[in-house]
């Protein structure tokens, strides 16, 4: 009901608006007055961040005001943009995740960049972004989205526990099997049989396809088409990814059972109650704040291949705009990507910085040097897979991490799970092969 | 005649500005969705059509709604008559005479003041497995490391549980207000008459508070349809839709998936369900409710 309600509530603020506002309209042409919706996803202060970077841009682009709204987290950002957007008003630009494209494309809100930018320096520009952050931005031979707050999937490792367990503390696993094996070494158990001290942990609630993710593309298979209009769930090596994951806590007893909270994954590794983790790269900045010991990152461990799935948000430009207001907000986007200011904001927030200049930088070149934890994600990027997106994008997902969190249970087989999710994703996808 | 006219008009003009509001707000959007219930969801340059019962087959043929629904009576009959009995019990407890008993109401009503989110996230806390609280007190007894919310058939009464704990000091307000309603003379006579404490509750206290129990019932069937901020903050439905309450699911279909047909839909069954109890409510029970 109260969808409807908010339509209801845009024709009483329409009515208020006509009465009492009317008068203030003419004086805006002047400027260009841009709304900016943005999520906040990790810790740090990023409002301000973000209020510093728009007024920065203000004074080095007099004319041009961006007005950045914040509009909570990434599932409440595009419920807030897709509410606006059908009653009329959506923002000229947004960070949304990246994964949403087919959405916004489905919902015809967004322009495709090259459809904006002009000058060979700004189509250099699109160029300039890691392939592996570009497979989630890019559909139909168009760029939607500009990647801007990204992050990968990588290992933490606890090194003084590594010790205790007689392990060489500088060592983390590179393939499946020694983790596996790290693992054993790593559980502990309590006088009464209870473990006091897990292995390792992945955690499955809320967005379990993102982390399994890793595990099928170290299994190197691939979740779905290019297109995103078809799902690969129940193929062998899918199911073969699922099984070693289930068996880490049902079979080998190295992985707490059931379903793992994504939240207290972190505060677990602190508290030492698991050895290994496997989180975002966003966390980077808690850790370090956090960890009461020596810890490690590494890229995730391999079996067939190396990967993880890329994660995080991108810029996109709304169409109900002039092309003045296009033009803006790709200034904006362009230059809030310029390699010093991704460089700052990868160190400000932990996220990915999304361009090989950001990288070459002094500054990034100093903060590496200094905790070179940092440069994982980078070094992980070559074997990075776009995160799992398709149309009805949170359907399809919805779908898996269903299947995903009925095995991990154990109410269903990893099998019987993946078919019956891959059934359901089947039937929500047809319409779009047409 | 002209004074009559006159008179209604000067009724209605009254009425007005409230009856607009709610045409505005709660008529006009509850016959939107019933339209909208049989209409497709708008995509893009798709416009919606109409479709007639197609959202209510899909419906039927939905296994997720049909868990949503069978967790949701699970819900009720585990929140509802828990939290009724045990804010009575509260409410006959610091009705007495007893010391510290201003202390004791405050400390009965406090979780009912917290934010359905902050309770939610302590209590994520205390199920937290290992060093949650829970588990914490579990490990004196030399047991724990349970994962509550992470296991099927524990996370929907993790849930139930918090809830009773939520509601119970609300409900017990009405009760104490109706307990202090009722005359002393009752009980002098009733121990004149030699009448036990029990046979008491049962004859004289438990019949009076009948208005209240029932306007506490219709309340507490409402909520547990209508409040789903805690399932958001603690499990999103999850693992595998063991807690995906009715009003969970349509939240995720209309606002997570964008179906708003569907969504509409849902809608429509959720209020022809409520209307359903409280009709049922007012018709059955207010026949046996003795009122003063």
């Amino acid at each position: 009901m109260s969808f409807i309600s908010v339509r209801g509530l845009k024709l009483a603020l329409a009515g208020g608006a006509l009465l009492g506002m009317a008068s203030t309209q003419p004086s805006a042409a002047l400027a260009q007055n841009l709304s900016f919706y943005y999520p906040v996803a990790v810790g740090g202060p990023i409002t301000k961040l973000i209020d510093a970077l728009a007024s920065d841009f203000e004074k080095e682009n007099p004319g041009i005001k961006i007005k950045p709204v914040y509009t909570g987290s990434y599932q409440d950002t595009i419920a807030k943009t897709l509410t606006a957007l059908r009653g009329g008003e959506p923002p000229h630009f947004a960070v949304i995740l990246s994964t949403d494209m087919y959405t916004l494309i489905d919902e015809e809100a967004i322009v495709a960049y090259e459809d904006m930018v002009k000058t060979d320096a700004d189509k250099a520009w699109l160029k300039s972004f890691f392939p592996g952050f570009m497979e989630n931005s890019q559909t139909g031979g168009k760029t939607w989205g500009i990647p801007f707050q990204r992050s990968t999937v990588v290992l933490y490792w606890n090194k003084e526990l590594f010790k205790e367990a007689g392990l060489n503390p500088d060592k983390p696993p590179a393939t499946w099997a020694e983790m596996l094996d790290y693992a054993k070494k790593l559980t502990k158990k309590g006088s009464t049989g209870n473990v006091t001290q897990w292995g390792v942990q992945v955690p499955s609630s809320g967005f379990p396809y993102w982390l399994f993710q890793g595990f099928t593309t170290e299994n190197d298979v691939r979740l779905m088409n290019a297109a995103g209009t078809e799902t690969y769930y129940d193929k062998p090596a899918v199911i073969e990814a699922l099984q070693f994951w289930v068996d880490l806590s049902r079979k080998h007893q190295v992985h707490p059972p059931g379903i793992v909270e994504w939240g207290t994954t972190p505060k677990d590794f602190f508290e030492k109650k698991i050895a290994m983790m496997w989180t975002t790269t966003g966390n980077l900045t808690n850790v370090r704040a956090n960890a009461k010991f020596d810890f490690g990152v590494a890229m995730l461990p391999a079996n067939k291949r190396r990967g993880s799935p890329t994660g995080g948000g991108n810029f996109y430009v709304f169409k109900k705009s002039s092309p003045a207001e296009r033009e803006a907000a790709v200034k904006f986007a362009k230059w809030a990507t310029q390699p010093e200011r991704a460089a700052q904001w990868g160190i400000d927030t932990g996220y990915v910085a999304v361009t090989a200049a950001a990288w070459d930088t002094p500054k990034m070149k100093a903060y590496v040097a200094g905790f070179p934890a940092a440069a994982v994600a980078r070094d992980q990027l070559p074997h990075a897979v776009a995160e799992l997106s398709t149309h009805e994008n949170q359907r399809v997902t919805r779908a898996l991490d269903d299947g995903l969190q009925a095995a991990l249970t154990g109410t269903k087989t990893p099998e019987q799970a993946m078919t019956d999710a891959q059934r359901e994703a089947e039937r929500i996808l047809k319409p779009y092969r047409r | 005649m002209n004074q009559r006219l006159s008179a209604n008009i000067h009724g209605w003009l009254l009425l007005l500005p409230a009856a607009a509001l709610l045409a505005l707000f709660t008529h006009y959007p509850t016959a939107a969705t019933v339209w909208q219930s049989f209409r497709s969801t708008p995509k893009g340059s798709r416009p919606s059509v109409f479709i007639g019962l197609d959202n209510y087959a899909t419906m039927l043929d939905d296994p997720i709604f049909w868990k949503s629904v069978v967790n949701n009576l699970i819900y009720a009959a585990g929140t509802i008559p828990t939290s009724i009995a045990l804010a009575l019990l509260m409410a006959v407890w610091v009705n007495q005479n007893l010391a510290g008993r201003g202390f004791l109401r405050m400390a009965y009503f406090t979780p009912t003041m917290l934010p359905m989110i902050a309770v939610a996230n302590i209590w994520l806390f205390f199920y937290t497995p290992d060093y949650g609280l829970i588990d914490q007190v579990l490990k004196l007894f030399g047991r724990g490391g349970y994962n509550w919310l992470g296991t099927k058939d524990t996370a929907l009464w993790c849930i139930i549980v918090m809830t009773v704990w939520k509601e119970a000091g609300f409900f017990m307000i009405f009760y104490l207000a109706a307990l202090q309603q009722i005359p002393p003379s009752l009980a002098e006579a009733a121990s004149l008459e030699g009448a036990s404490r029990w046979y008491f509750f049962r004859r004289v206290v438990f019949p009076l508070l009948m208005p209240t129990t029932l306007f506490v019932l219709i309340n507490a069937v409402i909520n547990s349809f209508r409040l789903v901020d805690h399932v958001l903050a603690i499990t999103r439905g999850g693992p595998d839709n063991a807690t995906s309450l009715l009003l969970f699911y349509l939240w995720e279909t209309a606002f997570k998936f964008w179906d708003t047909g569907y969504g509409a839909a849902l809608t429509v069954v959720l209020l022809v369900l409520l209307g359903a109890f409280a009709l049922g409510q007012y018709f059955y029970f207010d026949r046996r409710v003795h009122y003063r």
